[in-house]
């Protein structure tokens, strides 16, 4: 097993228009870089300086991971991680 | 006509087609509508829109569509209403109410956002209109959706107050309730818009329907008499309500509509989910999400996608950003209904208990000219007042028995 990761739209096109690609498991950061070498590009869209970038949101098993351990968050053999570009709703 | 120009990248400023896109591919900042105001100062002048009719799209020019409007063709000026009874109980000079709790037709400012998003996924050519929602957007969505022919899915949190599910089931719509908060719907949303090809207000279409909030800062600049209030109190969940009511307040600038532009935005949240608020007193622009937990379920959005520029805007413009408790919030809506006679929902007691706290720390003056943004109608959320509301006489169908009550109510009264 591996960790699957969810793509949104605006990524797909880096991921050969897949919306869902795998990963070995590790820290949310190292993930990160290691798509990077399959899907050159994908870690400057997602990170900055080392730190998810403001407008992402980045979930493991529909948790946000600024509620764990961020960038170091651990990710384990067949959890989920999505990838959710800052949107917003219900009111203003 | 059109006067939008294109999508442009909030962030790195990269330049986009008008499509149902909502995210910079480069850097994944927000997409926005860019005009074309020269164009637009030509084409609108306050003799032009006085004599359209009273709806929202007597603004049309400044907002981003192609064509004609297609939905909510009766939907936005609602009235100010002059406040004075409720100044007078404040003791302030000039006081407003953007009173959206009559906006057409589901009694909520959401009416203004969906008439422009969906006008623009007909442009689009969708027949799936969706969108996620703490309930006045899904009421919203489920409306106009049906009058404009669209297929309709609907998700909300489970754990929403009864009377919004059935204002909007009422309508038919897919109604899908998730186990989660709002922010859990939001995220599934955005999972599902990967997948699915439809018209979500607030995701794909979001940089269309964010506009329309503006319509909220034109009407009321245009009901002062084309002029801009020393202050605006603005709810805040997602901050995009705020952002937009300063940018209708600068385009008008920007056309020439109105000469001066001194006001000051104030944003207000409930202290149960005040991320905009916390970031505001610590002085910074991160905004840290939170897990809501409060009764203004409108406003509980943790993470606040637009509470960045929301801060920039309170800090741009002078004002401040502050919240209150659960138990200022009901205190508001009473206030509210027994001062005004408008009953607000909890977003409403929100933004007047802000107020309240504003003047009592000096941050709003009581000379200031200030205008109430009220985005929701009290009937949507009533069951927060009970057991908290004035006593009922409750009598016998005979004469002795009301005369035995009208007793008690004048000495109650003091008469």
């Amino acid at each position: 097993m591996a960790v699957r990761i969810l793509i949104p739209t605006p990524l797909q096109r880096l991921t050969n228009n897949k919306d869902v690609v795998e990963a070995e498991p590790g820290k949310i950061i190292d993930i990160i870089n290691s798509l990077d070498k399959k899907f050159p590009g994908f870690a400057e869209r997602l990170c900055q300086d080392g730190k998810i970038r403001r407008f992402i949101n980045i979930y493991v098993n529909e948790e946000d991971v600024r509620f764990l351990q961020g960038e170091e968050t651990r990710v384990k053999d067949g959890d989920e991680i999505s990838i959710v570009p800052a949107i917003a709703g219900g009111k203003s | 006509m059109r006067y939008v120009k294109g999508l442009k990248c909030r962030e790195c400023g990269r330049e986009y087609p008008v499509e149902p896109i909502y995210v910079c591919e480069f850097c994944f900042g927000p997409l926005e509508a860019a005009y074309d105001y020269t164009k637009i100062k030509r084409a609108l002048s306050r003799r032009t829109i006085e004599k359209r009719q009273k709806t929202l799209w007597r603004y049309k020019e400044l907002l981003p569509i192609d064509g004609e409007p297609q939905v909510g063709l009766n939907s936005g000026f609602t009235p100010l209403v002059k406040a004075y009874t409720l100044a007078k109980y404040l003791g302030v000079k000039e006081l407003y109410i953007k009173d959206d709790t009559v906006n057409h037709p589901t009694l909520s400012f959401k009416d203004r956002v969906v008439a422009v998003a969906l006008t623009k996924a007909k442009e689009f050519g969708f027949n799936t209109a969706a969108c996620a929602s703490t309930g006045n957007l899904a009421q919203a969505v489920s409306a106009l959706g049906t009058k404009s022919g669209f297929q309709r899915f609907i998700f909300i949190p489970a754990t929403l107050e009864q009377n919004k599910i059935l204002a909007s089931i009422a309508y038919e719509p897919n109604l899908v309730a998730v186990d989660g908060n709002y922010d859990d719907v939001n995220r599934l949303c955005s999972e599902i818009a990967n997948k699915h090809k439809w018209a979500f207000v607030n995701i794909n279409i979001r940089p269309f329907y964010a506009e329309g909030s503006k319509t909220m800062g034109f009407e009321i600049v245009e009901q002062l008499g084309w002029d801009a209030p020393d202050c605006i109190v603005v709810p805040c969940a997602s901050g995009s309500l705020l952002t937009k009511i300063w940018k209708a307040l600068k385009e008008f600038k920007e056309i020439g509509l109105i000469k001066e532009l001194d006001t000051r935005i104030y944003g207000a949240q409930a202290t149960g989910c005040s991320p905009i608020s916390t970031a505001f007193k610590q002085g910074t622009d991160v905004i840290r999400p939170v897990k809501p937990s409060t009764i203004a379920k409108s406003l509980a959005i943790g993470n606040p996608a637009d509470g960045f520029y929301a801060l920039q805007v309170v800090r741009e413009s002078g004002g401040a950003v502050e919240d209150v408790s659960d138990e200022e919030i009901v205190d508001s809506i009473k206030i509210l209904a027994k001062t005004e006679g408008i009953f607000a929902e909890t977003a409403g007691g929100v933004t007047l208990a802000t107020y309240i706290k504003l003047l009592k720390e000096g941050k709003i003056d009581k000379k200031d000219c200030t205008v109430l943004c009220i985005t929701g109608n009290g009937l949507k959320t009533a069951e927060v007042l009970n057991g908290k509301t004035a006593e009922v006489y409750h009598i016998k169908p005979n004469l002795a028995s009301f005369e035995e009550a009208l007793k008690k109510i004048n000495q109650k009264e003091g008469r």
